[in-house]
């Protein structure tokens, strides 16, 4: 997100689809709690308890697919870093909870909001980030997307939050 | 303009008239993080390094998830929290002292607060009419370094518990209750702001016990307003002078009013594994507990061990359950101490653990077995979050929970109290 070339806000992926109300807990569970500062370690549980086969199939680019109330529970960052970690390009969803999907563009981890219904597991997705689309190759269908909030584009597009601190010596929103 | 609470807090702190949809940089007063999270906002702090921490006084660590640390990693972690303490004057709350949410209400909160904290049950400290939330470390991070947060207004959704509540039901069935009315979204982004003849009377610790749970609809915050009641839980605690009264205007605009008559409300489970999967349980079939857990940030407070010690007074523990105990907070565990509270406790069959957050989250003390079923007076029973995916959790109040202990399945507490 971070690059203003054109073609890196093209997203080419497989979807590993997940169901309703995938909580923190499946997303990275609290046994590995102290794993918390090893985050390579701890990327190598993401979802394992909502598919203990995801984190060896996934390859960098692939995609996240959800239903609603995606990422609901815990506040733990975490739950977003491993997606990332684990090479994750964006999570969709039909909704998300409120922490999740902040931590995901403080982090800047891009998160969608769409119709997931008409996505499949496994099919091939080519999303453009910046015109809202996305292009279900597999389904031979194309979906929109929700624009994200302008106080979240400003963040995404500085890199994440901290980068956004650091370059405006503060909120500048 | 007519203002909800969070209208209020949030445009105070903004320094401009804000309403919900707007978005505003505000001065927050309460920034915290525990050992779950703490860490990693140690890093990202430290990252920005501008010139330490805003507000020391303001910013606090807690040492409560995993404490004390049963693993060498986790010792590791409490070490970069008491050193980054240490280095920036904030405060450090360390082992054995309580649970976050639990001290932030007997210590730091006051009302008309804007309190942000790296643990989604932060919600808890609306219940003294603070606007009070739950985000991620790096959020926190720029919390602790800027005393400033962004933030969306939200809309408000007012919840009336109304008539009366019937005996052997409490704070926690009604919390339960609305959860499987609304669902586990039905509050996404929303504050919930709790009223109505049963909500405006209900004491301090029961208002504590539902704003906790506030998140678990989605919420970004469970708000009481505050009033004598309040007054005179900050008076107990030695801090009547950050008392001041906050209330919505009449005509605030709600996005919608949600009438609960709390008559028909039974005593209630969460049943596996969404909290929203609620039933009376009156309507259960026989569920054998292999362990009952009374405490946490929802329900590990004085009244809470008081209600269960009542139940298990002069009675045991059935054969094969095991029954934890975690007081809230050193306060509370002394509170308990004093009023024998403990002993009956333990005379009974109980375990008692140091204060913190015992086997929640899934780390230690009281970590279940493939297959084993747990009832807990927590906040939450997602698959695995007591460190199996292989249990089985439900959810109830302590009353429920002290009783299903002596019986040894899940038991209805009106038997005994009715």
């Amino acid at each position: 997100m971070k690059a203003k070339g054109k073609k890196l806000n093209i997203l080419v992926g497989k979807s590993f689809k997940f169901g309703d109300d995938i909580s923190t807990d499946l997303i990275i569970p609290g046994r590995y709690f102290h794993l918390r500062s090893n985050m390579t370690e701890l990327a190598k549980h993401t979802l394992e308890d909502a598919d203990p086969n995801f984190i060896k199939e996934v390859n960098p680019g692939d995609f996240v697919v959800g239903g609603k109330n995606f990422g609901l529970g815990s506040s733990r960052e975490h739950a977003t870093t491993v997606i990332k970690e684990a090479g994750v390009g964006a999570v969709l969803a039909k909704s998300f909870a409120r922490i999740f999907f902040r931590n995901s563009i403080n982090i800047g981890l891009p998160v969608l909001v769409c119709n997931t219904d008409k996505i499949e597991n496994g099919d091939i997705l080519e999303i453009d980030l910046k015109k809202g689309i996305i292009n279900n190759k597999t389904g031979n269908l194309k979906l929109e997307f929700n624009p994200l909030p302008e106080v979240m584009i400003k963040i995404l597009n500085d890199g994440g939050l901290i980068n956004h601190i650091i370059k405006n010596k503060g909120f500048n929103l | 303009m007519r203002k909800t609470i969070s209208e209020k807090i949030i445009s105070e702190h903004a320094g401009k008239e804000l309403t919900a949809g707007d978005i505003a940089v505000v001065d927050v007063d309460v920034v915290m993080s525990h050992d779950g999270t703490g860490p990693l906002a140690v890093s990202q702090a430290n990252k920005i390094g501008f010139e330490g921490v805003k507000r020391p006084d303001k910013s606090i660590f807690f040492i409560d998830h995993a404490a004390p640390s049963p693993k060498k990693e986790l010792s590791n972690a409490h070490i970069i929290m008491r050193n980054f303490a240490i280095q920036t004057g904030a405060i450090l709350r360390d082992v054995g002292e309580g649970i976050c949410h639990q001290l932030l209400v007997e210590s730091y909160t006051c009302p008309g607060d804007i309190v942000i904290g790296a643990d989604s049950h932060t919600c808890t400290s609306g219940a003294l009419g603070a606007f009070s939330t739950g985000m991620g470390s790096t959020d926190i991070a720029v919390g602790y370094i800027l005393a400033k947060t962004w933030l969306m207004v939200p809309n408000t959704i007012k919840v009336n518990f109304n008539k009366k509540i019937n005996k052997g039901v409490f704070a926690k069935d009604l919390i339960i209750y609305l959860i499987g009315k609304i669902t586990s979204d039905g509050a996404t982004y929303k504050a919930l702001e709790f009223g109505g003849e049963v909500g405006s009377r209900l004491g301090i610790d029961d208002r504590f016990t539902i704003s906790n749970m506030a998140v678990e609809a989605g919420a970004k915050t469970g708000i009481f307003p505050s009033d004598e009641i309040t007054k005179t839980y900050l008076e107990s605690q030695g801090r009547k002078d950050c008392f001041r009264e906050i209330s919505a205007d009449k005509g605030a605009k709600y996005e919608k009013v949600i009438d609960i008559d709390c008559s028909v409300i039974e005593p209630m489970v969460s049943q596996p594994h969404t909290v929203d999967n609620a039933l009376p349980v009156s309507t259960l079939e026989k569920v054998v507990v292999d362990q009952v857990f009374i405490g946490t940030c929802t329900n590990g407070r004085f009244s809470d061990l008081k209600i269960a010690a009542d139940i298990l007074n002069d009675r045991k523990v059935a054969g094969g359950v095991r029954l934890i105990v975690v007081p809230a907070s050193k306060h509370t565990y002394l509170e308990a101490l004093e009023k024998g509270i403990i002993k009956t406790l333990i005379d009974s069959g109980a375990v008692i653990q140091s204060p913190g957050c015992g086997p929640c989250v899934g780390v230690h003390q009281g970590v279940l077995g493939d297959g084993e079923v747990c009832l807990s007076t927590q906040n939450r029973n997602f698959k695995g979050r007591m460190g199996n995916p292989k249990s089985f959790i439900y959810l109830s109040s302590p009353a429920t929970a002290a009783w299903s202990a002596v019986k040894g399945y899940i038991a209805d507490p009106r038997e005994v109290l009715g």
